[in-house]
């Protein structure tokens, strides 16, 4: 059998089938203003960690929404808390208790 | 012949008085201001085919003209309802009878300054799309504020609509295609200027309004970003830092602009809340009348004989604004003729 | 000597009572540091120890901080501590007169009327036997109004009252049956010797039609019973506040805090809560219905009970401790418990802001995060430093850097150091003489967590000097405003007279209630991290209208975050001092330049 030397590339795309609820779920029962979120960037926009890291609310929200959760620890590990992205929020979303609920599901088994 | 009152002497209040005049009611136009056209007067051209506005006010005098009586700087005190009729005493002393009654009270601009962190009435040059469409009444080029040519203008969308910060989650409807209107007409001004369009949403949803997008783009180069401004600071210059997201890239994005335009939304006119009261009919939990539904009887309120019509109903767009009033007109004939 | 069997209840539970404070007392002593037990040692063996006796005295005993909440409540508290505390000393003095011994047991002051039924024919005895009867009456008052309070305590000044748990209900009802059941065996007993005074003779001639021979000896019993029950539960009951209260005034005039959670200050602070329920009036998030107030977190932390809800959900304003009458430091015990459990992970704040400047500087500038959503006040900043004469320059101007106090206040210390280890950098490297900030929670966390080697000052503070030294000019205007006390810079850093004379010399400074310590907090506290915005908004709107301020024509505070929370929601506009206090110099400098108010913008209304 010949050796193509070629590997098997694994799926880029997000897979909405697949998707991993586990965190989205448990943010959900436990701060429902989690789900008005309308990805606006306000957040993003005004964010102290934003100035030395990648770090934007909105984009942590948005990986968790579509399951994509391995790049969300590295980005809301920036999170001084400030708390300014509350106070910006035009949906008031309680952001700085989905911050810390982000923080205690990452470190949860969650399946 | 029934006497009709017409609470607003905007262009639906205006058009409105038309029509039941053409039915053969007796109307009168009761209108807070000295003059009648209401927000329209402030506008330059309309969209989506740039025709302009003063002609569309002088249509509408045109055919109120020796039909209808106007009572300007006046406004509604007190209501009482007997036998049928609506007795309302104006705030220039005199009482009048009325069989029906029309509000079209309209709507205000938000006031930018609520919105703290955009800078408005704190740096010189922070103004709203109704401020500089009264500078488009010339033609001449669009400068700030110390008098220099402005190269580079940011328009902000959604300010103080779609906020529950503010209190006023609704969207109000025209500032998308407005902004790209009022872009269009600073790039004819300032040729060679670069001009940002910064939104959540493009809400171009009326006939023409993507060709108008389509135009923005191709023949004017406007750039678009989907972003939220978060802050505003002054340079020594007086030229503002704006600190914003750049969505669809995921970082965080810096410019220094000339001149900064906010997109400011509507909120029911100052003295609607007073009038609803006055007429015992709810307002919603965006402050706007709440007609008796949003389908077959858009026009008609709780109370048999108050209508509604414009945007003192929510927002509209003009063409919106005058073919409501129309139907406000019709409903009105209907309730005496169908009784 | 003398002993009845009956007495044996009683010896019991106050040998019991003893034995536990004693080893509880000597555990916790034990557990502080080497530092803290010389701080101890210095108070105790020195004159500074009559502070704390004279507190013992004033609260423990009087309640004088109760009084001044509301006069009833404070005789009700007073009437059952002192009084039973007059009745105990009085009770051993008076054995004195009737005792050969120098000491007695115990239990002989208590049950007085059994050992010696006969009272000293002389001015002494009777007199001995009045105050006694006296103090029993002003006790029973005591209780009858602890009762009425249950039905009633709006009459007491309160609005809500604790909710007891059983084991509390046990503990008051053994409490309350102790001073009946003096009465009633006094009584018995005057009613055969005619051995009592006003009331118990009173009381023994109405009991005298029954066969009260017979009752006597079961009374007494009765009575030494309910004291020692009273005495058996109380370790485990609220009223472990009795002898906790005394040791936690002596370790807190000591200087002694809770600086981790599990101290044993902390230990001594969680058993002196008496669930007065004070507290609950005090806190504002009582009125929005959360029932997280010190009385049922510290009850909750005593019991060992899960509520994680009770320490997540608490503005940390200080509201309740300045209203415990015991001085409790319920904030810095929820402050500690946040540490627990969900330290953040691997916080690596690569900070790539370097200082853009370090040429030294007279005053430099912290504007805070907030500060940057109201530009309003880093404008009149500028305007104000740039009059004032001295050199500066502002830190954060183009990019945000945090003080590091919302983390603490989360309790993600890891990572609070962190940040504030970078950021003291930038202000140390900074070179500058002074450092005023306008955030007063920066202020705080500069203050006591950073160690600086410069001073660091609030922003009105610096205003009130550049006044006082006529750096910038002051202009009077005709404006009537209520000012505002934040609480990070009024309860948090004792600041309240500043701002009042930076805002005397400008404005009419309307008269509030509800200023100083006893400000109310606006609701947007970054303590909070449970309550969603609309309740923060609830209690902004409530905040602003127990303090009246229509009558205004405007609030002055003086935290963006303050303003920002207030301003959403309020009916007059809000500014902050700083605002006024540059709105007044440019008065005076250009007169007729008109003020840009409204929708109209003065440079194009003219074009």
């Amino acid at each position: 059998m010949p050796s193509f030397g070629f590997s098997v590339q694994p799926p880029q795309h997000i897979d909405l089938d697949k998707n991993y609820r586990a965190i989205f779920d448990f943010i959900k029962e436990n701060e429902p203003s989690f789900l008005r979120c309308i990805y606006c960037g306000s957040c993003g926009a005004t964010c102290s960690a934003g100035n030395f890291s990648q770090m934007s609310l909105r984009k942590v929200n948005l990986l968790i929404s579509r399951g994509q959760i391995s790049e969300v620890k590295n980005l809301i590990d920036n999170c001084l808390l400030c708390g300014k992205c509350q106070l910006v929020c035009p949906r008031n979303v309680n952001t700085r208790k989905v911050i810390l609920l982000i923080h205690k599901a990452l470190k949860m088994p969650l399946s | 012949m029934p006497r009709i009152a017409v609470i607003g002497g905007g262009i639906a209040g205006m058009e409105a008085a038309i029509r039941l005049s053409n039915l053969n009611f007796e109307v009168d136009i009761i209108e807070k201001s000295f003059s009648l056209g209401g927000n329209v007067n402030n506008w330059h051209v309309l969209f989506p085919d740039h025709s302009p506005a003063r002609l569309l006010i002088d249509q509408l005098k045109n055919q109120l003209r020796d039909k209808v009586n106007i009572l300007l700087g006046t406004e509604v005190v007190r209501t009482e309802y007997n036998n049928k009729q609506y007795i309302l005493h104006l705030s220039d002393g005199t009482r009048l009878t009325f069989d029906a009654i029309v509000i079209t009270t309209g709507f205000k601009v938000f006031p930018a300054q609520r919105k703290e962190e955009y800078g408005y009435s704190i740096y010189p040059n922070v103004i709203t799309s109704a401020q500089l469409e009264e500078l488009f009444q010339s033609e001449k080029p669009i400068h700030t504020a110390d008098h220099r040519m402005a190269n580079r203008i940011a328009f902000i969308h959604c300010v103080g609509s779609r906020d529950d910060k503010i209190g006023n989650r609704y969207c109000s409807k025209v500032c998308c295609v407005t902004a790209v209107k009022q872009a269009m007409e600073v790039a004819q001004r300032n040729p060679g200027s670069e001009i940002f369009l910064f939104y959540m949403d493009l809400r171009m949803y009326d006939r023409h309004f993507e060709d108008l997008y389509f135009q923005a783009q191709t023949q004017y180069g406007i750039r678009f970003v989907r972003g939220r401004l978060s802050e505003v600071s002054e340079k020594s210059d007086a030229r503002l830092y704006l600190k914003l997201e750049d969505t669809l890239l995921g970082k965080p994005l810096r410019i220094t602009v000339d001149l900064l335009v906010l997109m400011v939304g509507m909120e029911p006119a100052d003295n609607s809340p007073q009038l609803a009261n006055l007429f015992s009919i709810p307002v919603g939990t965006d402050r706007f009348i709440q007609p008796e539904n949003f389908h077959l009887y858009k026009n008609r309120t709780s109370r048999p004989g108050v209508f509604v019509a414009g945007c003192a109903s929510g927002p509209k767009s003009i063409g919106e604004t005058l073919a409501d009033a129309r139907s406000a007109a019709f409903e009105v004939y209907n309730f005496f003729n169908n009784n | 000597m003398k002993f009845d069997w009956f007495v044996v209840p009683f010896l019991a539970g106050l040998t019991f009572v003893f034995g536990f404070c004693g080893i509880k007392f000597y555990r916790w002593i034990r557990q502080l540091s080497r530092g803290e037990k010389l701080m101890l040692k210095k108070h105790v063996f020195s004159r500074s120890l009559w502070l704390s006796v004279k507190e013992i005295f004033s609260e423990s005993l009087l309640h004088r901080k109760i009084f001044r909440t509301h006069p009833l409540l404070g005789y009700m508290h007073a009437s059952l501590a002192f009084g039973w505390f007059l009745l105990i000393v009085l009770g051993n003095v008076e054995v004195k007169f009737y005792s050969e011994y120098s000491v007695n047991p115990p239990y002989v002051p208590i049950f007085l009327n059994y050992f010696e039924p006969v009272t000293a024919p002389n001015f002494f005895g009777r007199g001995f036997r009045f105050l006694m009867d006296l103090l029993l009456l002003v006790i029973l008052s005591g209780v009858a109004l602890a009762y009425f309070k249950r039905f009633n305590s709006r009459r007491f000044g309160m609005q809500r009252t604790t909710q007891h748990h059983f084991l509390d209900r046990i503990a008051i009802i053994s409490l309350w049956c102790i001073f009946p059941a003096r009465l009633l065996a006094e009584s018995l007993s005057a009613a055969i010797y005619h051995n009592g005074s006003f009331l118990t003779n009173t009381l023994g001639k109405w009991l005298s039609a029954l066969p009260v021979e017979s009752m006597l000896y079961p009374a007494w019993w009765g009575y030494s019973i309910v004291l020692g029950a009273f005495f058996f539960t109380l370790p485990f009951s609220r009223y472990m506040h009795i002898p906790t209260e005394v040791l936690l005034i002596i370790l807190r005039n000591a200087g002694i805090r809770s600086h981790y959670f599990g101290h044993p200050y902390q230990a001594v602070d969680t058993f002196s809560c008496s669930r007065c329920g004070i507290c609950i009036d005090a806190c504002q998030l009582a009125a929005v219905g959360n029932s997280v107030q010190p009385v049922y977190y510290l009850r909750s932390l005593r019991y060992q009970k899960p509520h994680e809800n009770l320490t997540e959900n608490c503005l940390l304003c200080g509201r309740c401790v300045e209203a415990c009458p015991v001085g409790i430091f319920s904030t810095d015990i929820r402050r500690h418990e946040r540490t627990l459990g969900h330290e953040m992970c691997n916080t690596h704040y690569a900070f790539k802001y370097q200082l853009k400047n370090n040429t030294p500087i007279e005053v430099l500038y912290f504007a805070g995060c907030m500060t940057h959503l109201v530009p309003a006040i880093k404008k009149s900043m500028t305007s104000i430093l740039d009059h004032s004469g001295y050199s500066w320059r502002m830190l954060d101007a183009d990019e945000e850097i945090c003080c590091g106090r919302p983390l603490l206040l989360a309790g993600q210390i890891t990572a609070a150091n962190k940040v504030i280890m970078h950021t003291r950098s930038l202000i140390e490297n900074s070179h500058a003489q002074l450092l005023v900030t306008s955030c007063p929670i920066c202020f705080k966390t500069f203050s006591e967590n950073y160690r600086l080697s410069i001073p660091v000052v609030h922003h009105s503070q610096f205003i009130n000097m550049l006044q006082q030294e006529h750096r910038i000019p002051v202009h009077r205007r005709n404006i009537s405003v209520k000012y505002h006390d934040p609480c990070e810079l009024g309860r948090g850093m004792h600041v309240y007279n500043e701002p009042r004379s930076v805002i005397n010399r400008i404005a009419h400074l309307q008269p509030n209630v509800h200023e100083k310590a006893k400000s109310l907090c606006c609701g947007g506290s970054l303590g909070n991290t449970y309550i969603d915005m609309e309740t923060k908004l609830q209690l902004a709107d409530q905040a602003l209208q127990q303090m009246e301020v229509q009558s205004a024509d405007y609030l002055i505070t003086a935290c963006p975050l303050c303003l920002k929370t207030f301003s959403s929601v309020s009916p007059i506009a809000v500014k902050d001092i700083a605002e006024l206090a540059a709105e007044s110099i440019k008065d005076t400098i250009v007169p007729f330049v008109k003020v840009i108010e409204e929708n109209k913008s003065a440079t194009f209304a003219e074009k």
